[in-house]
């Protein structure tokens, strides 16, 4: 599989991508890249495709035409190596997924061991490593039923980033938690963006986009609209992200 | 190595089966309303018509219905009642139906969402009426899948009574099998009858499954 | 007329009693063990993308499940010898109760499977966890714990109905009752005790899976609520 590494083309990039469901287009044309160590936000409303397109980014939707490269892999092609796309890649859901039979731990160590075939131990310290990371070291041996929902999305965080991926994917990790549990979280991400972590999240959280995002891209009805800094929000050129901007669409 | 299936052959063993649809319908019949008296004994306000019921329970599902029938049928002649065949196994299986219907007609009742019960209670009316006209009603409709899915086994248990002497679709078999001594050829077609008997009820109880799942999906829907 | 009843006379043959229990025991726990493995691979196979495998599966479980122990066991019994093989009883009834049982927990397994939410399967994918891992560790393993109840209950049934196996001479518990009470023209007091033991072997046994149970799953053992 052939690798372009050269620190000049972006680490994800997505050209003319076309998705539909049946009759339904999904994605009508959708272009966009994302340079190693950016942080870009994907905005829209409910049906807009911004969670079909971050899916589509690793393989959990295949697409109709158009071309997506990711790490240096085609992920548009049907050859795709999926298990080390998976491994450069990490995704959260907004349902975090925890493995609820297994510890925190466990569900840590899982991938590492089995994929990356490191020994118990070297994934035990490493397991450590990441609830330091996000601050739940305490919750080594507790099941995800015995956590809050913000700290079982942080255990998730800590599962991916365990694989060391180049890429994280955030699917609306903020939408299921309470606000009051949704801070916790957002601070982890925060953390991340900061030590350099290449990420792309699709979001309702304007405020914190707005904070830690170097590029959005606006979404409406499968095709991206506007793309820029923050500033877009506060000075939207398109009629449709003047009316998503204006609706409370948006948690500041 | 005896003589060919014939015609003959068949019509005993079709015989047979008749009696085991027979028997299955004694059970079905005596089984339901006994069933049905437990299942009601099973939620009575008093406590020892509880605990009765539910020794009464326990104790037969803890039992193998091959012993129940010894019991019924040896174990009756040696105290001096000797019963037929055909009275040890409809009397036995009665018994386990009994048992088995009644915790399911049970948990059918139970099942019925508690807001029913509470608005029952608050119209003011009986605890007969409750019963008759509010709980009950919705209960049959949960406990037709379960049931029409137990009469598979009550089809299935009727093959038992063959080891008391009672000629149902399985003793028939082993008798044609003492002149033919083919038994896996004639065990084959047994087994393909019965199939034939209860495939299509299973297939039944999974549709009734299905639209009862449908059917309170709608209920529990907002209006 | 009075109905004398000698329960002592009969209670005087508990060793054999006791040595038809635990053959009983035996049996259930030998099946019980091929069953789980075979209703396994047989939940496993309705899932697979062959169709053959798929359907194959199917009408291995809809033809145990729509068919009488008795009949099956008559036709392993009888199968077997035409084919040549002299097997020892017990070793026929364990096979025809496997069968038996294979079935029914591959139903109560595919349940399982089904009740995995798609959600973890797909972040288990995001992890790059290969489809055979995923298997095992996201859809196998929980199943398991979640249905554990149920297995529980199957096996105890299975060994309720490991008495029908007295019709092809396992000297197991219901075949050593016959054999005492044509000894001892006690028929009520042998089928009564009998009983009682049967009772007593069910208990036994879901001690014995409870047990197992916090054995096998930490999480129950710690947590006390079910998955």
């Amino acid at each position: 599989m052939q690798q372009i590494t050269s620190p000049a083309t972006p680490i994800v990039s997505l050209r003319d991508v076309q998705k539909s469901f049946g009759p339904l287009r999904v994605l009508d044309g959708v272009s966009f890249a994302v340079e190693r160590g950016e942080v870009l936000a994907v905005i829209g409303r409910s049906g807009s495709g911004k969670s079909t397109a971050l899916r589509c980014i690793d393989r959990f939707e295949k697409i109709d035409c158009g071309e997506i490269i990711v790490c240096g892999h085609r992920v548009d092609l049907p050859d795709v190596d999926l298990r080390a796309l998976r491994q450069d890649v990490g995704i959260v859901f907004q349902s975090y997924n925890l493995f609820p039979h297994l510890t925190i731990e466990q569900n840590i160590t899982l991938a590492p061991c089995s994929v990356k075939r490191m020994s118990a131990s070297r994934a035990k310290e490493l397991a450590h490593k990441v609830l330091a990371q996000v601050g739940l070291e305490e919750k080594l041996h507790a099941y995800p039923e015995q956590l809050s929902g913000g700290q079982q999305q942080r255990a998730a965080i800590a599962r991916s980033l365990a694989m060391q991926p180049k890429v994280m994917l955030f699917d609306e990790v903020t939408s299921a938690l309470d606000p009051e549990l949704t801070a916790e979280v957002l601070k982890v991400i925060e953390q991340l963006a900061r030590d350099g972590m290449t990420m792309v999240m699709v979001t309702h959280e304007m405020g914190f986009a707005k904070g830690i995002a170097d590029r959005i891209v606006f979404m409406h009805r499968g095709k991206v609209h506007e793309t820029g800094s923050a500033s877009i929000l506060t000075s939207p050129k398109t009629p449709e992200l003047v009316q998503f901007v204006g609706t409370g669409n948006l948690k500041s | 190595m005896g003589g060919h299936l014939n015609i003959n052959h068949l019509l005993f063993l079709g015989h047979g089966a008749l009696w085991t649809i027979g028997l299955s319908l004694i059970a079905l019949i005596g089984g339901g309303i006994a069933g049905f008296v437990i299942a009601l004994a099973r939620i009575s306000p008093l406590r020892s018509v509880r605990l009765l019921s539910a020794a009464y329970v326990q104790l037969i599902q803890g039992t193998p219905l091959l012993v129940i029938l010894f019991l019924g049928y040896f174990g009756l002649a040696a105290i001096g009642l000797k019963v037929s065949p055909l009275a040890a196994a409809g009397a036995s299986l009665t018994l386990y139906v009994a048992a088995y219907l009644g915790e399911i007609w049970r948990g059918s009742i139970q099942s019925v969402p508690k807001p029913q019960w509470e608005a029952a209670e608050g119209l003011a009316l009986s605890r007969t009426q409750r019963m008759m006209k509010v709980i009950l009603p919705q209960a049959i409709r949960i406990a037709t899948p379960p049931t029409v899915g137990f009469m598979v086994q009550i089809i299935k248990n009727t093959s038992l009574a063959s080891v008391v002497g009672f000629v149902e679709l399985m003793r028939s078999g082993q008798i044609v099998n003492n002149s033919l001594f083919e038994p896996f050829a004639i065990y084959a077609i047994i087994a393909v009858v019965y199939f034939a008997m209860c495939y299509p009820l299973s297939l039944f109880s999974q549709r009734l499954e299905r639209r009862l799942g449908r059917g309170r999906a709608d209920f529990l829907a907002p209006a | 007329m009075g109905i004398q009843l000698d329960f002592l006379a009969v209670l005087e043959r508990w060793p054999s009693f006791l040595g038809g229990a635990v053959l009983t025991l035996e049996l259930a726990l030998f099946a019980t063990v091929l069953g789980v493995l075979l209703g396994t691979f047989a939940a496993v196979g309705r899932g697979t993308h062959s169709a053959l495998i798929a359907r194959g599966c199917k009408v291995y479980v809809e033809a145990i499940r729509n068919t009488p122990l008795l009949v099956q066991i008559f036709l392993v019994y009888f199968g077997l010898a035409s084919i040549g093989l002299k097997l020892s009883a017990f070793t026929v009834a364990v096979a025809a109760l496997t069968i038996n049982v294979g079935a029914y927990t591959a139903e109560i397994m595919r349940a399982g499977f089904e009740a995995i939410p798609r959600g973890q399967i797909e972040a288990a994918e995001g992890l790059a966890l290969s489809r055979l891992q995923i298997y095992w560790h996201i859809i196998l393993l929980p199943a398991v714990e979640r249905v554990y109840p149920a297995l529980t209950s199957q096996f105890v049934l299975l060994m309720l109905a490991s008495s029908v196996c007295s019709q092809i001479s396992a000297e197991e518990l219901t075949a050593v009752a016959n054999y005492i009470q044509s000894d001892t023209y006690r028929a009520f007091e042998t089928y009564i005790i009998v009983a009682v033991f049967y009772i007593i072997l069910s208990l036994v046994m879901r001690a014995g899976f409870w047990g197992l149970g916090l054995v096998l799953f930490p999480r129950r053992r710690r947590l006390g609520t079910a998955l």
